[in-house]
């Protein structure tokens, strides 16, 4: 470079200034104020997921009453997919027309409601009736003055047990019977002793620490955040007590040591190496695709302690999107009562609209694969028992710190206690 | 756009005035062809290196000193405060340990291992071009791929090596819970990919070492060892020197291989901290952690320059030992 003369140098950076000066024009397509598209004009929505929310039989359903809408579904891992929605969102560029975000993920979403439409101009507001107050609430921007999310499944939490293992344990294997080996956790960690010493080869009680804590921490009225948006890890005593019991699994040796949503996992779901999964109601649309072949040898029980809610989902409205107006409609008819009732005996998620749970459609509604289990029952019982529980900016990111700490005495690397200092740390260091 | 450049050049200022028009406008368009032309024939790269390259690295050094986060609008200057956190962050001094460990333990058996593999094919073979393209396959297999076999190979239950190493009374090895465990792990992986490309650079080398050199070595009862220390290394020595920098500076950039065994291993959870307990976080990877899932650009900018003058470090280390092989050889 030390060779170059001034007027070339010149000449380059004008070149320079000009390629960045087209690249600046080309970006920033969407940001208008679009308006409504003409009618009968072609439009094409794309749904940003981080799964199967079990949507695709809806979209051809909605084509046949709107033949000008073409509906691209594009899914994307579960930690990929909100991160990328805040870059998309950041530089304005490349989110869906409508984005579903996950419960961990609501509260960072919602305290920037300058980036998404207001689903209130599009008359969804109307719609308040229709679910559960908590989940309604959950979508709205912080001061409650714009509704962001429309929701979509609710994770009432239940137990998911393998009756083969239980059997070849010498445990009880009817689901009634299995609920009242642990109404506690404490008696679901004994449970898992016996299990233990029964010496079922190549299964362990349980999956691993990580998603039980979750549950345990969710089924308190204060979870990892105050009301406030303060984190409270290092002062909630219900958040120590979820750490210790967790912990208990791992310091027994019950766990199969299978980080929920890895490979392994998935394969220890098809070797059948763990005999308890904590259940929220979408995670057995989850397990009748990765156990494809042990139909009827898993059944659902109640989860010990009580309701609680762990997972689920809100449909959102970026400001980038070309045509608002078709995709609040999409969002309208995705989480209309009706079809959410449809997703739940599809897919397993479970609608957030109260009046569904007391619908027979509903409360009737048994799976084949789950050993005949009243799915619609049993998670409409865990609904109605939840106690709603306020979540965090940096939920995901508290609870992933946590969730490291579990692993690491799980993996035998630290004692609970070094793991815990590490956690506060890493937790105080989260902005 | 830089073929444009020849055809609109600026006057010099001081140039002399057009005497006879015609003649005096042609001869400065020669002249300007002349000592012009060659500018901007290499213009495309400096274009594109001072947008790509240059404009980042400045830029980057500019967010190095504020407090910028990727969804809020306000950026605060708070000057060298970064750096000083990041260099009291014993995770970055974790990951700066993990990326040379598994900087080392992958480059140097690599080379030695492409060193002798492109010694035994720098001689007539059969089916040599099989044997070429059969090495740099592994190279353009997609990093993906190799990661996502080599954790299932790593696997802790259900993998290939512990069932071997279970023959031999080992195994039940749980590869990416320990740190030497894991860099042995992960530098395979890299090994496997870049292996057989080194090799292919070397051997180009050496086949333009001359032959009589061989011959006369031969004649005088030099083992083929002999000759690979004596004559074969001393002679690409140049390439040896290439090929060391570039390995370093592939190793110290070692990001997709952890958050690839991370998320096929301990969980998505872990990807970006390499592990429960950041046994393989590399220094990319924790400038991604920072960068890309807690979205502190500011700090994200600081460890990347950081790592930038470590490259430069640990590179120009590399290059001046490798230079003085000279001595121990010769």
């Amino acid at each position: 470079m030390g060779m170059l003369r001034p007027r070339l140098l010149a000449s380059m950076v004008a070149a320079l200034l000009t390629v960045s000066v087209a690249a600046c024009g080309g970006s920033d397509g969407g940001s208008g104020a679009p308006s409504a598209a003409a009618p009968g004009e072609k439009v094409k929505l794309t749904v940003g997921l981080f799964g199967d929310l079990g949507f695709v039989p809806l979209y051809e359903e909605y084509k046949k009453t709107h033949p000008n809408i073409e509906i691209v579904e594009r899914r994307a891992e579960f930690a990929d997919h909100h991160n990328n929605l805040i870059k998309r969102l950041a530089t304005n560029a490349g989110a869906a027309d409508i984005e579903a975000v996950e419960v961990g993920y609501i509260s960072t979403f919602t305290s920037t409601p300058d980036r998404f439409h207001n689903l209130k101009e599009y008359g969804l507001e109307s719609r308040q009736a229709d679910f559960l107050d908590w989940k309604w609430q959950q979508g709205l921007s912080k001061d409650g003055s714009q509704l962001l999310g429309l929701g979509t499944d609710v994770g009432g939490l239940a137990m998911c047990y393998r009756t083969d293992l239980f059997e070849k344990a010498g445990l009880p294997s009817e689901r009634d019977e299995v609920s009242k080996l642990w109404p506690t956790w404490e008696q679901y960690i004994e449970t898992g002793k016996k299990f233990a010493a029964a010496g079922v080869e190549g299964a362990k009680f349980v999956d691993s620490p990580g998603e039980i804590f979750r549950a345990i921490v969710n089924q308190a009225a204060v979870g990892l955040y105050d009301a406030q948006d303060n984190i409270v890890v290092s002062s909630n005593p219900e958040v120590k007590k979820a750490w210790d019991l967790s912990n208990q699994l791992s310091q027994n040796n019950l766990t199969a040591k299978l980080a929920a949503f890895s490979p392994p996992w998935n394969t220890g779901f098809a070797k059948g190496s763990f005999a308890t999964i904590i259940c929220p109601a979408w995670m057995t649309g989850f397990i009748q695709e990765q156990a494809a072949d042990a139909s009827g040898k898993w059944d659902i029980a109640a989860v010990p302690g009580g309701g609680g809610n762990s997972g689920g989902s809100h449909l959102m409205l970026p400001k980038q999107g070309k045509h608002p107006k078709e995709a609040a409609e999409l969002i309208n008819f995705l989480t209309s009562p009706e079809n959410q009732a449809k997703v739940f005996k599809e897919e397993g998620t479970f609608p957030s609209i109260p009046a569904l749970y007391d619908d027979p459609a509903v409360q009737d509604f048994k799976k084949p694969f789950f050993n005949d289990a009243p799915v619609g029952k049993i998670y409409s019982d865990a609904a109605k028992a939840l106690k709603p529980q306020h979540l965090g900016p940096k939920e995901a990111e508290v609870r992933t710190a946590v969730a490291n700490g579990l692993g690491r005495v799980e993996q035998g690397q630290q004692t609970p206690d070094e793991a815990w200092t590490q956690v506060l740390s890493d937790v105080g260091k989260i902005k | 756009m830089a073929t444009r450049a020849p055809d609109r050049p600026a006057a010099p200022p001081g140039g002399p005035a057009p005497r006879s028009h015609r003649l005096g406008r042609r001869g400065l368009l020669h002249r300007l062809d002349v000592k012009g032309s060659p500018y901007a024939y290499i213009a495309p790269f400096f274009l594109l290196f001072a947008a790509f390259g240059l404009f980042p690295l400045a830029y980057t050094a500019w967010v190095s000193l504020h407090e910028w986060t990727l969804l809020s609008d306000t950026q605060e200057f708070i000057g060298l405060g970064n750096f000083a956190t990041l260099l009291q962050d014993p995770y970055f001094w974790n990951a700066t340990f993990n990326t040379l460990s598994i900087g080392v333990l992958s480059t140097v058996p690599q080379l030695l291992l492409a060193i002798w593999l492109a010694h035994l094919l720098n001689r007539p073979l059969r089916a040599q071009t099989f044997f070429r393209i059969t090495l740099l396959l592994p190279n353009v297999t997609s990093v993906v791929a190799v990661v996502v076999i080599f954790s299932q190979l790593f696997g802790r239950d259900f993998g290939l090596i512990n069932w071997v190493l279970s023959w031999f009374g080992l195994g039940a090895i749980d590869w990416a819970a320990g740190v030497a465990t894991s860099h042995i792990a992960l530098a395979v992986m890299i090994m496997w990919r870049w292996t057989g490309y080194n090799t292919l650079i070397f051997l180009a080398a050496m086949q333009a070492v001359p032959r009589d050199l061989y011959e006369a070595a031969t004649i005088d009862g030099a083992s083929k060892f002999t000759q690979l220390r004596k004559i074969t290394i001393p002679m690409i020595r140049p390439t040896i020197v290439f090929t060391v920098i570039v390995s370093t500076i592939g190793a110290m950039q070692i990001l997709a291989e952890p958050l690839l065994f991370a998320a096929t291993t301990t969980g998505a959870g872990t990807m970006v901290t390499g592990g429960f307990d950041r046994e393989f976080q590399t220094l990319a990877l924790y400038v991604y952690e920072h960068a890309f899932t807690n979205f502190d650009f500011g700090y994200a900018s600081a460890a990347s320059w950081v790592m930038f003058v470590f490259v430069v470090v640990v590179a120009s280390v590399n290059y001046l030992l490798t230079r003085r092989m000279r001595g121990g050889v010769g």
